[in-house]
This record gives structure tokens, C-alpha cells and sequence, in this order.
């Protein structure tokens, strides 16, 4: 490959910045500059083309190497990073239609559920209280599940693939665990509205949005913090994992004043149509609601506030504003997330020179994440990692299905969601804000990838539970995928190496076969 | 004398002495250590609870108002266990009585010096085991140093096991070490034919050791499990959670692992953390139950041959926070247990300690490290396995081992 070289239009993202919010990475036209990859003119072959979807989709798969041979790597790519609105196939978009958490506003949701548990607690009947509880909590459970399948039909048939793979990304990055509180009725709302809107678009935004989003309000505890009862959780986490990162220059002093900064900022589960809560004028003027998301000024701290090294000049939601465009506008942070994609896409450890080109693309287009990423895309040390970077469990499996099954709609995506429990990385499954590790030291362990061979050998052997839409139904009959015929597999095959070869040679079945193929250290890689 | 089981790989060679590399005696492979660690930093200060009359106590009680234990005698109480200290009444039936037989201590003011007060990076410093002054590596973790270490030294195989998903910090090295959950252990998808197909695969590339450790491990656990099956039917096992993973380690350690880790999660208490009961005390509960799980399935013998050290990253605020939770803090306490606990250890809160009094707390928020992490291990393997200096400066280097004389 030639020289490669990032091209963005740095000139008119000033306007971006102003009509972001309102469609600007919907794409050309709309005012932001459009992040194109610069791809070397020689055209690509087969091989290299399933190695760039297997890093910028969810994995190859003969329906997206099509699209991909079909549009060209360059403008194929730059939908990637421009996506529009896209449908899933009619089979999943059908599913996804269904689901309560895209038909009812989660503001609307989560008043409901708030009123159902504290009628369940009403109850004077213990075993009807117990009942009663008992659906609440079943309630929930069903809402976050929505959530995963909905997630996981869109990684597996959605056009906008990167957009897919950023969303989960970012969901890793603001990590929010579902186990808290009521988040399980929230967690379809927190990624549709804060995150996947944002995935490609500016980090100022996407921080905004989750900083206002009642998930994250709730889990990293800020709905708790009010003026004189300091809560510092959100405050730390804030400036340590989603914008400056440890070790870059702020201290403790700086936790205090921002969560001082954060005091009042929370949610609210009373009824959209009731009035704000009394207060005196000078403080009503400050009262902020939207959604579930209350700024209320009587738990606000108004005292005068330092945030590293400068005076926080704004009062109500407008300090709050200007925290973050400080901590998002950093050099720090601009350091801290264009490593942590470069860690995503390119290498375990990027080198310092990628890091700091994308780095400065992030910087100079005032958080582009699209531009940030064309960089990288661009750059020499990129190409030279395709077909390099571990697997973590989302991706194999998901990779797994999608080559296995290509564009046929899965009927139950409960077996899919299970292998990625199995492996240990669920989602929304993180316990703490720190988000899954992206490396391959976490993920290559024995037992990890002893239960990958197991998982290898459900799909590989037994896949059509993927279709089997009720438990007492029989499968059907082959109950594997064709494998062997899939036209990317039979693209990939010359690349595979001796020993794995050798192995599907061993094969005495063709599950044997599927099986072997999806445990070859190749399909480990992405 | 407690000690001699856990002593007889030293022989006569006095701590850190002259040979470090000792005769190599059929028991040498002995000794066991399990690392626990509780990830979230719980809170010590209702671990061990201040409850010297007076000042301590006054202190102790004004700063929490709301998440103090109540006094020993009252209901939920704490348990005295000297002079200045108490225990948190959900340990009253597990850790207690372990502390009473001499095979539980506890070191308070424990830690690192690290001072981000962020959960995974003083993790991952702990679990490192580096200094903090120079750059990291972190494919070093200081268990898998030790494993090294032992593998070449007093211990001719050491067989080291993360009993977690993935493999942490602490055991990533050079030393091939194994993982696997044991909360949920299930059939056997791959038969033995496949098993020997798929190493075939790897066996020129780097996950070679890996995949073979992976399928030994997995061979082990389900005939563990089978037998714990067996068990069941006969002597109806109720355990969940916690301590039926306990009781799982404690089958596996005692026939084929010298070097356990685990961690437990869950500690993270911003909020609502409760006193004498509540969140906090049901969590410790079932942790003191895992753990005392863990010494009664390891059976008398192969127990007075462990030692299991349970920690955290940190601790946390001393004084409560505006949510009936704590922050996070700095020094923390340590637990050590272990059926050959030295007479001058079991039974005791060691260590080097200060009064709790405003003016002792550190940045006036929270408890100091007075026994370093490092110091305390290095000081604690020189006796498991009577390490010589040069070998605990490749576990820990530059660091003098503190020697609380624990075994």
C-alpha cells in the first residue's frame, strides 16, 4: 500500500459544531465535513477485503463483502463513517419494531415502573406483595433483554456496521451495569439516545448526552449528590475513565470541586405533567427538566468552584456545561480517547506516533470522532494490523454467526446472547465503570478459551437454535451451518494456515468440520 | 507449634537466610496461598471496628452516624477482639471462631502508596506489584513472579490457578498459570478426539500454552465437580454463591494448585451502606461463609499448610458520606487465615498501627498505609517458602520485607 493520508474538511467544522445535534452526521449536505479514509487507487482483492470488513464490520460475512465489492473499499468506507438512517433486513426490523422499548418514551416507561413498585409495596398481603414484586422485577428483566436482542440484530444486519461496532464501544466507555437500581428499564434508551446517536459524531455531545442520561446519573450515583451531601463517585469517574484519564495531571482536589459542580444534577420519576418543585424565583430561573433528567437548583451547590487550575465562571446547568467543555476539550483528553481507539481497532499497544496524529485530528476538529478514526483508518500502522487484533468474546461470537449464517434473520437470539455470557464479557454486564478490557491479555486466558472451543462447537454443531423460536419446537434438520459453502469462507480458506488446514482435514463431520473452522486460531483474530 | 508444618520447607535456615534455595524435601510442595481479592474497596472501618471506650470510639461514631456498628453487647454489635477492636457481627459464625482457634489475623492500616484513590488503577498496581515510579510492565503480575520464582527454587513444580474468567494482572507472566470460573461449570462440549485436534492447531502459536493448560484445567474441575456431585447425594451440599466457588477452590487446591486467586466484586459502597446489617454486612457474610467454607473443605491437614490473604485496593472515607455510603479512601485491612498461623499471629490485629483520631487520618479523610502491601508479602513468602533476598527482589524489587512473623 502507498502512503496514506487522513482527508477531512477542517474547514467548515466550526458550523458543525453549532447543528451537530440536529442531523449533522447524517451526512453530505447536512454541514459537517465528511470523514473520508484515503485508500490507496490500486484495487483491492478478495483476501484484503475480507480482512478490512473483518475489522470494520462485525465480521465477514458473504452478504457485506458483496455490498463491499460493490461499492469500492473507499466509498464503502466512507458510509461507514457517515452512515444514514438505515433499516435492518424486514425479519429483524420487524423484531426490533415489536419490542416495548421502541415503542414507549423511557420517560414514559420508567414512571410506570416506579408506580408499579410502589403499588407492589403497598400491598398489605405479603404473598400479594411478594407477587407483585416479583412481576415488577420480571418487568425489568424483560426490558433489559430487550435491550440485548435489539443490540445484537442490529451488530448482526445492520448496514451501518461501524456505527454498530462505535456504539458498543462507547457503551463499553460509558459503562453503566444494569444489576443497579432500575437501569434495566432504562439501558435501551441510555444507548439509542445518548450513544448511538453520537457514536460517530462529536465527543462533546456524546458526553453531554450521557452526563443528561438518567443511567448514568443513577449508576455512577450523581443523583445523590446534592449540596453538602457530596456524592464524588461520577465526579471521579468522569474525569479518570471518560475524559482525561488517570495519571493526567488532576487531583483530588479536582474530584471535590466537580462533583461540587455535579451537586443537583439528577433525575426525577415524577409525572412529565407535573409542575417543577416550589422554589424561590432566583433559583426557579435555574430548574432544568427534560425527560427524566431534573437539574434541581435547591440541591445545587452555588458556591464559587476552581476546576484545574481556572475559576468555574457559569452558575446552574451552565457550570455544569462548562466542566465539560473544559474536560472534553483537553489535550488530555483528546490523548486518553484517540489511544483507547486506537487500542480498539489497531494494536494492544498503538504505537505513540498513530496516537498522537489521531489525536491531533481530534483536537483540531473539536472532537470529530469520525475524523479521529479516518485518521487512523488512513494510517500505514492500520493496514499493517488487519487480521492481528484479538477477538474479544462480543466480537467472536457475533463474527461466529454472522459468517456462519451470513443475512438469514435469527429468530432467537438467546443462544447468541448466552455464548457471550459464557465467555464472560455480557453486555451491559460490567459491574464496574471501568468498561471490558480491549486487549488480548484479558481475553486469551485457558479457560477463555476453552469455552470459546465449546461455543465454537454450538455454532459449528448445533446453530439452528438460532432459529428455533420456542423451546418446545424441534430444530431443524441439518441443525448446522452450511459452512463450508459460505462464499467468505471459501474466500478465506487458501489464508488459513498448515496446521489449521490439517485440522479440517481430521474433520469426520461436517459439524466437526464448522467446528474446527471456528476454533482455528485465525478466526480468533479480527 | 503451629508452625512447623508451614516452616518445615525452611528447615533451619533462619528468614532470608544464606541458601534462599532449600533442600528439596518431599513436602516441599506443600505450602498453599490463596489470594483473595475484593474488588470496590471495601470498607475496613467497619471490618474492624474502633472500639476502644473513649475518644476512638466517640470519633468513630460521630463520623459515621448513620453506618456505625453498634457497640459490642448491643444488638448487632460488633465482636471484640482486643482492646481496640471489633469484628463486624456478620463474621460471628464463620471468621470469628477461626480468629478464636488462632487461624485468622487481621493487619489494618494496610495498602499501597499509590494515592489515584481510582479503583482499576490501583488495582492494577497492586496486582503488578511494581514500583510506582518507573514505567510498568504489565505483563508482570507479582503472583506470577512468585511463581517463578518458587518453580525454580524451593518448590520443584508450582501449579498456579485463577479461579476467574479472565486471568488477572496478578498472574500474567512468564509462569504458565490457568484459569476458570467455577460458578457455573458445565458439560463437556469438546470430546477428548477434538480436544487433541485443536492443540494441534495451536501448537505453533502463541495461545499453545494456553490451550493445553485450558483442557487439563477443564478435565480437572469436571472430575472436582463430579465428586462434589457424589458428595451432594450422600451429604447433601447447600452451599451457593461465594461458597460453593470456595468449597470448589478448596477441592482443587488441595489436589493440584499451590497458588489460588479469586476476587469477589461488590464493595463499592457510595451509598446506602447499612451498619450492623444491611448491604455491607450481608456481602460480608457471605464472604466470611466462602471463606471459612474454604478451610473446612480444605480438611485439618492441607489447611495448617495455607495461608489465604484476603484484600482490596483500598479503603474508604472515614466519615460517611452525605448517602449513608463511604468514598474512596486509602489504607485498608488485610486478613490473613490459615490453619498453621503462628502462635504471635493468630488470633491477633498486627501490624503497625496508630491511634484513630482526626489528627492520624490521612489528608483528614481516610486511614494511611503504615504496612505496605509489598513489604507485608515479601515478608509473609520469606516464611511460607523461605525465600532468600535476591529471590523476593524478583517478586518485589527493592522492597524490604516487613516480617509480621505470620507463620
Amino acid at each position: 500500500m502507498t502512503t496514506l493520508r487522513a482527508a477531512v474538511g477542517l474547514g467548515v467544522l466550526g458550523a458543525c459544531a453549532l447543528v451537530l445535534l440536529t442531523g449533522c452526521s447524517t451526512g453530505p449536505g447536512s454541514g459537517r465535513a465528511v470523514a473520508t479514509v484515503t485508500l490507496p487507487v490500486a484495487p483491492v482483492d478478495e483476501a484484503t477485503r475480507l480482512l478490512w470488513l473483518n475489522r470494520v464490520s462485525w465480521g465477514a460475512s458473504t452478504a457485506t463483502e458483496a455490498q463491499l465489492t460493490r461499492r469500492g473499499l473507499g466509498p464503502w468506507m466512507r458510509e461507514q463513517l457517515n452512515p444514514r438512517p438505515a433499516a435492518l433486513p424486514t425479519a429483524a426490523q420487524a423484531q426490533v419494531d415489536g419490542m416495548t422499548i421502541s415503542r414507549t418514551p423511557v420517560d414514559q416507561l420508567a414512571i410506570a415502573l416506579e408506580a408499579q413498585r410502589k403499588a407492589a409495596d403497598a400491598l398489605p398481603d405479603e404473598d400479594q406483595k411478594k407477587a407483585a414484586r416479583q412481576a415488577y422485577q420480571q418487568e425489568l428483566n424483560r426490558l433489559s433483554r430487550e435491550a440485548q436482542q435489539r443490540f445484537v440484530l442490529r451488530a448482526l444486519y445492520s448496514p451501518n456496521q461501524l456505527q454498530e461496532q462505535m456504539t458498543w464501544f462507547w457503551m463499553n466507555h460509558f459503562n453503566v451495569n444494569v444489576r443497579k437500581d432500575n437501569l434495566r428499564a432504562l439501558i435501551g434508551d441510555y444507548e439509542d439516545s445518548a450513544i448511538r446517536p453520537h457514536a460517530l459524531g462529536r465527543f462533546r455531545d456524546l458526553l453531554g448526552a450521557t452526563l443528561r442520561h438518567p443511567a448514568m446519573l443513577r449508576y455512577l450515583d450523581n443523583a445523590q449528590n446534592a449540596a453538602n451531601r457530596i456524592n464524588e463517585n461520577y465526579a471521579r469517574e468522569l474525569m479518570e475513565l471518560h475524559t482525561l484519564g488517570v495519571g493526567s495531571g488532576y487531583s483530588q482536589a479536582d474530584v471535590q470541586e466537580l462533583a461540587r459542580v455535579l451537586t443537583g444534577v439528577g433525575v426525577t420519576l415524577r409525572a412529565t405533567d407535573e409542575p417543577a418543585p416550589r422554589m424561590r424565583p432566583a433559583l426557579a430561573e435555574d430548574y432544568v427538566r427534560r425527560g427524566l433528567f431534573e437539574f434541581n437548583p435547591q440541591r445545587h451547590d452555588y458556591g464559587g468552584k476552581t476546576l484545574l487550575g481556572r475559576p468555574i465562571t457559569g452558575h446552574g446547568m451552565a457550570e455544569v456545561d462548562e466542566a465539560l467543555d473544559r474536560l472534553a476539550r483537553a489535550p488530555a483528553t483528546a490523548r486518553f480517547i484517540s489511544r483507547k481507539l486506537a487500542v480498539y481497532f489497531v494494536a494492544d499497544e498503538p504505537s505513540q506516533v498513530l496516537v498522537d496524529r489521531m489525536a491531533d485530528t481530534f483536537t483540531r476538529s473539536d472532537g470529530d470522532i469520525a475524523a479521529a478514526l479516518a485518521t487512523m483508518f488512513s494510517s500505514p500502522e492500520f493496514s499493517a494490523s488487519l487480521g492481528h487484533k484479538f477477538r474479544d468474546p462480543v466480537h467472536y461470537a457475533l463474527a461466529g454467526v454472522r459468517l456462519a449464517y451470513d443475512d438469514r434473520v435469527v429468530k432467537n437470539t438467546a443462544p447468541l446472547i448466552g455464548w457471550i455470557n459464557r465467555m464472560g464479557e455480557p453486555l451491559y454486564g460490567h459491574e464496574t465503570p471501568d468498561g471490558y478490557p480491549l486487549t488480548q491479555s484479558a481475553w486469551a486466558s485457558a479457560g477463555q478459551m476453552t469455552t470459546r472451543f465449546e461455543i465454537a462447537r454450538a455454532i459449528g454443531a448445533n446453530g439452528a437454535v438460532l432459529f428455533r423460536t420456542d423451546d418446545g419446537a424441534p430444530l431443524e434438520r441439518p441443525a448446522f451451518p452450511a459452512l463450508a459453502e459460505s462464499g467468505a469462507v471459501r474466500a478465506a480458506l487458501p489464508g488459513l494456515g498448515a496446521d489449521t488446514r490439517a485440522a479440517l482435514a481430521d474433520a469426520r463431520s461436517p459439524q466437526d468440520w464448522n467446528t474446527f473452522l471456528l476454533a482455528s486460531p485465525e478466526l480468533m483474530n479480527r | 507449634m503451629q508452625r512447623r508444618h508451614l516452616l518445615k520447607l525452611m528447615g533451619a535456615a533462619p528468614l532470608a537466610g544464606a541458601a534462599g534455595r532449600l533442600m528439596a524435601a518431599p513436602a516441599a510442595g506443600n505450602a498453599k496461598l490463596l489470594v483473595v481479592f475484593l474488588r470496590g474497596a471495601y470498607d475496613c472501618a467497619n471490618l474492624l471496628v474502633p472500639i476502644a471506650s473513649g475518644t476512638t470510639d466517640d470519633f468513630y461514631r460521630s463520623a459515621r452516624p448513620t453506618i456505625a456498628v453498634p457497640r459490642p453487647g448491643q444488638p448487632n454489635g460488633a465482636l471484640p477482639l482486643d482492646a481496640h477492636w471489633g469484628l463486624h457481627p456478620a463474621l460471628a459464625t464463620s471468621v470469628m471462631p477461626l480468629f478464636q482457634k488462632q487461624q485468622a489475623a487481621f493487619i489494618p492500616f494496610a495498602g499501597t502508596d499509590d494515592l489515584t484513590r481510582s479503583h482499576f488503577e490501583t488495582q492494577d498496581s497492586i496486582e503488578l506489584g511494581q514500583a510506582l515510579d518507573r514505567g510498568r510492565d504489565y505483563r508482570s503480575g507479582f503472583l506470577n513472579r512468585l511463581a517463578g520464582v518458587l518453580g525454580a527454587g524451593p518448590l520443584t513444580a508450582v501449579s498456579p490457578m485463577a479461579f476467574t474468567d479472565q486471568l488477572p494482572i496478578a498472574l500474567r507472566g512468564d509462569a504458565k498459570a490457568a484459569n476458570m470460573a467455577l460458578g457455573s461449570v458445565g458439560r463437556q462440549a469438546i470430546d477428548a478426539r477434538q480436544s487433541k485436534v485443536i492443540e494441534a492447531m495451536y501448537r505453533n502459536t502463541k495461545l499453545a500454552q494456553p490451550v493445553v493448560e485450558g483442557f487439563a484445567v477443564r478435565d480437572e474441575v469436571q472430575r472436582a465437580v463430579k465428586e462434589e456431585m457424589e458428595a451432594a447425594s450422600r451429604n447433601a451440599m447447600t452451599s451457593k454463591g461465594f461458597e460453593l466457588i470456595a468449597r470448589r477452590m478448596a477441592r482443587l487446591m488441595r489436589e493440584r494448585f499451590d497458588l489460588g486467586f479469586v476476587d469477589v466484586g461488590g464493595w463499592d459502597t457510595h451509598v446506602g451502606q447499612g451498619a450492623g446489617t444491611g448491604y455491607l454486612a450481608n456481602r460480608l457474610e457471605e464472604l466470611g461463609r466462602g471463606v471459612a467454607g474454604f478451610a473446612e473443605e480444605m480438611g485439618d491437614d492441607a489447611w495448617r499448610d495455607t495461608v489465604v490473604v484476603v484484600i482490596s485496593e483500598f479503603g474508604r472515607t472515614f466519615r460517611e458520606n452525605g448517602n449513608k455510603g463511604t468514598d474512596h479512601g486509602h489504607g485498608t485491612v488485610y486478613w490473613v487465615l490459615g490453619g498453621g498461623l503462628a502462635a504471635q499471629a493468630g488470633g491477633r490485629v498486627l501490624g503497625e498501627q496508630v491511634e484513630l483520631s482526626q489528627a492520624n487520618l490521612f489528608q483528614n479523610r481516610d486511614y494511611p498505609v503504615l504496612n505496605e502491601y509489598r513489604a507485608v508479602f515479601g515478608g509473609l513468602f520469606a516464611r511460607m517458602y523461605g525465600l532468600s533476598p535476591a529471590q523476593l527482589d524478583r517478586v518485589f524489587a527493592g522492597v524490604a520485607p516487613r516480617d509480621l512473623r505470620l507463620v
